[in-house]
């Protein structure tokens, strides 16, 4: 009786085990063969919704064209996943051409639409290249209350020097170090700013401190419908601070020419309302990105 | 291991550890937000779980409550209570507290419950009253298994602590955060260090004072090896 | 609730991920920790070393150590395996000492009555031993599967798919619902693993009236595991 029960349970956990193993494949990262039609496309997205679908609106496009699709979304950040492009764990990533850039040349000079552009064709390391950059941009800008703007006067950045009560920056931390966080801000325009994390990339919290004065100063994305949503103010960047910001793929050499050219129409039709329609789609409906690109492709006829 | 080295370097770093971002600051601040979570968790659960203890009675209900309080993961209340309250320490501290009660509720019943039921009806045949009882009788018999849950309690306060950085200006979680959003493994490292060392110092004193208690309660027991190390719970 | 209603098919398929990468954890965990914890029990003084680095073990936040295992071991990040292994580091650390606990709850006299039948000690271990070692176990393992599957939602924030995906997704978005239900969904599987598990106790021990012998032991093992 006693064997029975014993070999009862180790029989359960075992088939436990195997249940819980069998279904640990989709989690497996792509492996790095080349791709045909055959070999499924590994396609990421950072660790934003926004990214994560314009990723869902390639892997449909492509899909609709034939090709298998492997999504890997909400990597991270981009000391996450550019290393796994490089070394061809990822083949496709829907980059933004001016924050790209800086990760690659941090001292790069350009700033306009084109400067960056044809700078970031050159600065793609061997084995990744940029394909099309979209109409689409999503613009890091610093964000302020309506309330702040119109008490200081503030339209540009250079107003900011006119402010006499301390300031804050809140955004991500890895904001913190880069060109276009506090330390940016105080070689290209001389002002000083505090800095508090917050880690929801200009999301609801991000918001929140902004109007209940905790920060004064965000860093949220042009493409972001909250911005609209809760009266804030985008102040404008006279001295260049923020590059050029175009929605990019970046892809791996395992993508191949059929590929690369259904990844460029589509690209190629993304217009800067379409992706602020889809992030509000996102945020204010609270749709999954699924749905959102497909509706999309359908209004483009992409899909 | 290169990263380990790479990360004592980091600790070693003079300027690493002054300024509002210091590990001296942010130990301080860990600190103050393990002992202010435990402290306002024990004045909710203590009186709660003493009395269950003593009055036998609420048991089942509070088990199964305490049970579907530790599957909470504290990362899910965390950014919840972060969504109402924005950021600052008010969400994170809640959702610690929240953490830190089952431990602390379980500690205390138990440690009621095994107080010898000869000796408490002894006390009660001697003429004290149900205050005086528990004062002096359940809670000095009880105190070793009430601190394992203290213990338990501080320990995954100390750990879990870490992540109030997500929504928070605050703890050495900030440098797990930061150092992993930019890649600094050094710096993530060396926070886990820190935390760990954290967690060791606080788990030596909360010893000390567990074998004091117990040797109070019981003085001519013989040790047991395996009651040394007692007092854990889930993490998150 | 508009959320809600176009999510279901992405809260499942997070939910399969969860079981896929929680429940290879608790497997592992158990099958590892109770021949550690018997070993702790039968030599007292590496035991006690034993026990103290789980404690230790215990205290390293989940996030650095889901960096340092892919490090140590080779594998890239977001794969599983990081995961799981984390996961069962912290199930075993857990465990441990539980299972020496239950070990050393074992009467003398019952295993001594059981050499003089003529029991070798691995017949003893396995017939006896082990058996009534069970429930003191079970309560570990129930432990150990609330605290596995509440910490697999830490995977999100290094982009391993989980439901603490809903939390990292819904924080960004600032859509409740979605914190919200993360949160029921992982209260509700790690109560329903909880479940099976106390079934899978009173499968294991028909001798004896399981409502005293794992309540009884609920009481000290809340506490001391």
């Amino acid at each position: 009786m006693r064997k029975m029960i014993r070999t009862g349970i180790i029989g359960l956990a075992a088939m436990f085990a195997l249940a819980g193993c069998g279904s640990g494949d989709p989690l497996d990262s792509g492996e790095s063969s080349a791709t045909g039609k055959g070999e499924p496309i590994v396609i990421g997205s950072q660790d934003y919704y926004s990214s994560e679908i314009i990723s869902e609106v390639y892997a449909q496009a492509l899909e609709a064209e034939g090709y298998s699709v492997d999504r890997q979304f909400r990597i991270g950040q981009r000391e996450v996943y550019v290393p796994e492009l490089e070394s061809g764990d990822i083949d496709l990533f829907p980059e933004y051409t001016g924050p790209l850039l800086q990760y690659w040349e941090p001292d790069t000079e350009a700033r306009l639409s084109d400067d960056v552009y044809e700078s970031l064709k050159k600065a793609a390391p061997d084995g990744l290249r940029v394909l099309e950059q979209s109409p689409a941009t999503d613009q890091d800008s610093y964000t302020v209350t309506k309330e702040f703007a119109e008490r200081w006067g503030v339209e540009t950045i250079d107003d900011l020097a006119k402010v006499t009560e301390p300031m804050t920056m809140g955004a991500n931390s890895e904001a913190e170090e880069r060109p276009n966080g506090p330390k940016g801000l105080k070689e290209t325009y001389g002002v000083d700013v505090g800095f508090t994390p917050i880690e929801d990339s200009g999301g609801p919290l991000t918001v929140k401190a902004l109007n209940d004065g905790s920060i004064q100063l965000a860093i949220i994305y042009t493409a972001d419908p909250t911005i609209a949503q809760n009266k804030l103010v985008s102040i404008k960047d006279t001295e260049g601070l923020f590059l050029a910001s175009h929605v990019v793929p970046l892809a791996s050499d395992n993508v191949d020419q059929g590929a690369e050219d259904v990844i460029n129409k589509v690209s190629a039709a993304m217009q800067p309302e379409d992706l602020l329609n889809m992030n509000r789609r996102s945020v204010a409906d609270q749709l999954p990105a699924s749905e959102i690109a497909r509706e999309w492709l359908r209004k483009a006829d992409l899909g | 291991m290169s990263l380990f080295l790479d990360a004592l370097q980091w600790l070693a770093e003079p300027t690493h550890w002054s300024g509002a971002n210091g590990i001296g600051t942010r130990l301080g601040e860990h600190v103050f937000i393990t002992l202010l979570v435990v402290v306002v968790a024990a004045v909710i659960a203590l009186p709660v779980g003493i009395a269950v203890g003593h009055t036998g009675r609420g048991r089942t209900l509070v088990v199964g409550v305490l049970g579907a309080a530790r599957a909470v993961p504290t990362l899910g209340l965390l950014t919840l209570l972060g969504l109402w309250l924005g950021i600052g320490l008010k969400a994170p501290v809640i959702a610690l507290i929240i953490l830190a009660i089952p431990s602390l509720l379980a500690g205390a019943y138990a440690g009621v419950e095994s107080a010898n039921r000869t000796v408490v009806d002894a006390a009660r045949a001697v003429g004290m009253s149900e205050g005086q009882l528990i004062r002096r009788v359940e809670l000095a018999l009880g105190a070793p298994v009430i601190i394992g849950g203290v213990r338990a309690a501080v320990l995954q306060v100390i750990a879990t602590a870490t992540l109030a950085a997500y929504t928070a200006d605050v703890g050495l979680g900030r440098y797990l955060f930061a150092g992993l959003k930019t890649r600094d493994y050094a710096q993530m490292l060396a926070g886990a260090i820190l935390v760990a060392v954290l967690a060791v110092l606080a788990e030596i004193l909360l010893a000390m004072w567990q074998r004091r208690a117990r040797r109070k309660a019981s003085p001519a027991a013989r040790e047991r090896q395996d009651s040394e190390l007692s007092g854990n719970g889930s993490q998150v | 609730m508009n959320w809600l209603s176009h999510s279901w098919p992405w809260i499942f398929e997070l939910t399969a991920r969860h079981l896929a990468l929680s429940v290879p954890a608790i497997v592992l965990s158990v099958l590892i920790a109770v021949p550690l914890g018997r070993l702790a029990y039968r030599h007292p003084r590496a035991g006690g070393a034993l026990l103290s680095a789980a404690t230790l073990l215990y205290a390293i936040p989940a996030l650095p150590l889901l960096i340092i295992i892919p490090a140590l071991f080779g594998f890239s990040l977001r794969s599983p395996a990081t995961i799981i292994v984390a996961l069962t580091l912290y199930g075993i650390a857990l465990m441990v000492r539980t299972a020496a606990d239950a070990f050393n709850a074992v009467p003398a006299e019952v295993r001594q009555a059981a050499m003089a039948i003529g029991h070798s000690p691995r017949q003893t271990f396995w017939k006896v031993e082990l058996p009534l070692a069970i429930p003191v176990l079970i309560s570990g393992m129930r432990v150990v599967v609330v605290s596995t599957v509440g910490l697999v939602t830490i995977g999100a924030l290094v982009g391993i798919a989980s439901l603490g995906t809903l939390f990292t997704d819904g924080f960004q978005r600032g859509i409740t619902a979605s914190v919200l239900t993360g949160l029921i969904a992982t209260v509700i599987l790690a109560l329903v693993l909880d479940g099976l598990v106390l079934l899978l106790g009173r499968i294991a021990t028909p001798w004896a009236s399981q409502h005293v012998a794992i309540k009884a032991q609920d009481t000290t093992r809340e506490v001391s595991a």
